[in-house]
């Protein structure tokens, strides 16, 4: 995707160099519009988040209140609303509240309508450098799935499975950054939008990154489709991992990376078998 | 400094060439370009050339010039035909490196600007592109082949000449009363075209911060590739509000380049590398030049709010606004005939160029005229606050001219005060 990132980390002098905030505008230089976002906020995941899938929060307390920080979650849901959730959460239950970054795939940067919405509501393209200036040199909040869409695609019998994840870029982004790694663990997106299965031809013809089969959708149409099934949400954030740990430079240590790669992994399976164990039902928590 | 800038005739040139002419450290300055300076310059040569540029090297040898500024670049398609561009960019680029380099070659700087179109516009880019990063794809309009094959030769350049410092300058896209671009023809239109569904990020740069970067680079040795735009990366919804117009999403995101074309033939003509930045944008990281000094005058936003005040006033002046037209006899007139006031041949406090070699003539022998129209006793009073050499000077002056009496005793009387002491 990218060949080579010779710059990074770039030289830390350069932070002072960044552009000043004009407070006439409503459009962050990513794109991410106030007014759109705080919109959608006020209604949509307003409604969502206390009385949809009236969200049960716990360990707010390890996002860090100040400086860059990276964010790691599991990712399910045909229209995944987990990540909506977790800016929602962050918002509402901490004690700063700041703006999230959502790291999305360059796909949505194509495609007509999405293209628009995703950046207006703080979705980054999954760029190196994009997630290197957010974190390091802007210090904001970051929010990645590194299951990506193999997470969104997979079948709702596999669910609360992870899967890979992927070469475990996102350790390396945050050793760069020198920011510490925050693992979510989200309970409910796997059955507010399960996906049954996949329409191939669909998929083709529409040029989406899938086309599923939901509760809802195709059948009902797309209004009706995008619909949620009203599951309980519970996100869980654990112990922060700092990154700062491994010396000068250690994202040029592969092992290393994918060793801390597989542990954020492993403990976010952990904790979303924990709080499965303890759910007594799937809509009442 | 003996300085040689090409594309004289555009406005970034015309301003550079403005710049320098006020500072007397620069001893000679030639403009060179297929068009005549679009602005009103004083004492740079202009020579006409073809779009080859073939015998700049002449030109280099004869005048030791050794500060190239090459502003040449064609860098947008609707400018001049795709032949012409490439004959430019292409054939242009490497005469120019080819005059700048060779055994003796006075040439010790090279400032080169190009383009952001460099970096092109795709789906997979970087929110803001870094001076180290390439392109993730190969280029795909003429324009952007030619940008990306002259800064290949001028990366070679640089290698093959270590003692050459050489500055690459890589714009966004410039806006301003004076540039006429692919751009600011469609932010001219009523209203502002999109492609339907997307809202992509521009970033500009102000033709003043052109300029401006331009001389930076003249004046401090920055050797590397830097971006110039400005600060703040807009979207197009957000550039029409600005302008107070409506983006209009009339193009169709299949098929774009086909609805393109059909747009062509009603008189709008979208450029191909338009056409990649009004679907996926482009931001740059401008901090590597803001680290080395250069301040922006004017942040995207200031240059599009610039443009839509200088559209108000198109509408209701017209062109009126343009004044100056290139005469060559004229210039020549002013510049050379023994009948013209020397005043009038000078009229800013601009030095002469000069001859390679030639000394620059004392700050005193230019402004003797002003001496003898001084009476004594307000020489006298500005005696004390002359250096040592130019008192002498003045003294040999005053003998030779007006010698006053007054005025030469009080010369005698301050230079045996300053022998004493």
């Amino acid at each position: 995707m990218t060949p080579d990132q010779p710059l990074l980390p770039a030289p830390p002098e350069n932070r002072a160099y960044l552009p000043a905030v004009e407070p006439e505008r409503q459009i962050t230089d990513w794109g991410r519009s106030e007014r759109v976002e705080g919109a959608l906020d006020r209604t949509l995941y307003e409604f969502l988040y206390h009385y949809w899938f009236r969200v049960t929060v716990e360990g707010v307390e390890h996002i860090p209140s100040t400086g860059g920080a990276l964010l790691i979650s599991n990712h399910a849901g045909a229209l995944p609303p987990d990540a909506a959730m977790i800016a929602k959460a962050i918002k509402t239950e901490h004690p700063r509240p700041r703006p999230l970054h959502l790291t999305v795939e360059h796909f949505f940067k194509g495609y007509p309508g999405l293209s628009m919405l995703v950046q207006k509501l703080g979705g980054v393209p999954a760029h190196p450098a994009n997630v290197h200036r957010l974190l390091y040199d802007e210090e904001q909040l970051v929010l990645v799935f590194p299951e990506g869409r193999k997470g969104t695609e997979k079948l709702y019998k596999d669910r609360y499975r992870l899967r890979r994840f992927g070469r475990g870029g996102f350790v390396e982004a945050a050793m760069r950054a020198r920011a510490p790694i925050v693992p979510v663990a989200v309970v409910g997106a796997e059955e507010a939008m399960p996906v049954f299965g996949h329409v191939r031809p669909l998929q083709k013809l529409t040029g989406l990154i899938y086309f599923p089969v939901t509760p809802l959708f195709p059948h009902f149409g797309p209004l009706v489709g995008a619909a949620y099934l009203p599951a309980k949400f519970r996100i869980r954030f654990l112990d922060p991992i700092p990154t700062d740990q491994w010396g000068e430079r250690p994202w040029d240590d592969k092992g290393l990376v994918q060793t801390v790669a597989e542990d954020v992994r492993v403990r976010i399976q952990d904790e979303l078998v924990d709080m499965v164990a303890h759910r007594r039902s799937v809509w009442f928590g | 400094m003996r300085v040689l800038i090409t594309g004289v005739s555009t406005y970034w040139g015309g301003r550079l060439a403005q710049a320098l002419e006020r500072d007397p450290a620069v001893e000679a300055i030639i403009g060179v370009d297929r068009r005549p300076p679009k602005v009103e310059l004083h004492r740079t040569e202009y020579v006409r050339v073809t779009d080859s540029h073939s015998l700049i090297r002449r030109i280099v040898e004869a005048a030791e010039i050794d500060t190239v500024v090459d502003t040449r670049l064609v860098v947008d398609s609707i400018v001049t035909s795709p032949r012409l561009a490439h004959e430019n960019n292409v054939m242009g680029t490497m005469n120019v490196l080819a005059a700048c380099g060779g055994e003796g070659n006075p040439v010790r700087k090279v400032v080169f600007k190009s383009s952001a179109h460099y970096y092109g516009a795709e789906q997979d880019d970087p929110g803001f592109f870094t001076e180290a990063m390439d392109r993730p794809h190969a280029p795909g309009t003429p324009i952007e082949r030619d940008i990306v094959d002259a800064e290949r030769s001028v990366r070679e350049f640089a290698l093959r000449h270590p003692h050459v410092t050489v500055t690459v300058l890589r714009f966004a896209n410039g806006l301003g009363p004076a540039l006429r671009t692919s751009l600011s023809q469609l932010f001219g239109l009523p209203v502002v075209p999109g492609i339907l569904g997307f809202d992509p990020r521009f970033q500009f740069i102000h033709e003043d911060d052109l300029a401006g970067c331009l001389e930076h680079a003249v004046r401090h040795d920055i050797e590397g590739v830097y971006n110039g735009a400005a600060d703040g990366v807009l979207v197009l919804s957000e550039v029409a509000g600005l302008l107070g117009k409506r983006l209009a999403p009339v193009l169709p995101p299949v098929g774009t380049s086909l609805a393109a074309s059909a747009l062509r033939r009603a008189g709008v003509r979208i450029s191909p590398e338009t056409l990649g930045l009004l679907r996926y944008g482009r931001g740059l990281d401008n901090r590597k030049l803001k680290a080395t000094g250069y301040r922006y005058r004017y942040t995207s936003r200031e240059a599009v709010i610039k443009l839509r005040e200088h559209q108000r006033l198109a509408a209701i002046l017209g062109d009126a606004q343009e004044a100056y037209r290139y005469e060559r006899d004229l210039e020549e007139f002013l510049r050379r005939s023994p009948s013209v006031r020397p005043t009038a041949r000078r009229p800013e406090p601009a030095p002469a160029n000069l001859a390679p070699g030639e000394r620059r003539p004392s700050v005193l022998g230019q402004a003797s005229v002003c001496y003898d129209d001084l009476e004594a006793g307000e020489l006298i009073a500005l005696l004390p606050s002359l250096e040592p050499e130019a008192l002498a000077e003045l003294a040999e002056h005053e003998r030779e001219h007006a010698a006053r009496p007054e005025v030469m005793k009080a010369i005698a009387g301050l230079q045996g005060w300053e022998a004493r002491t």
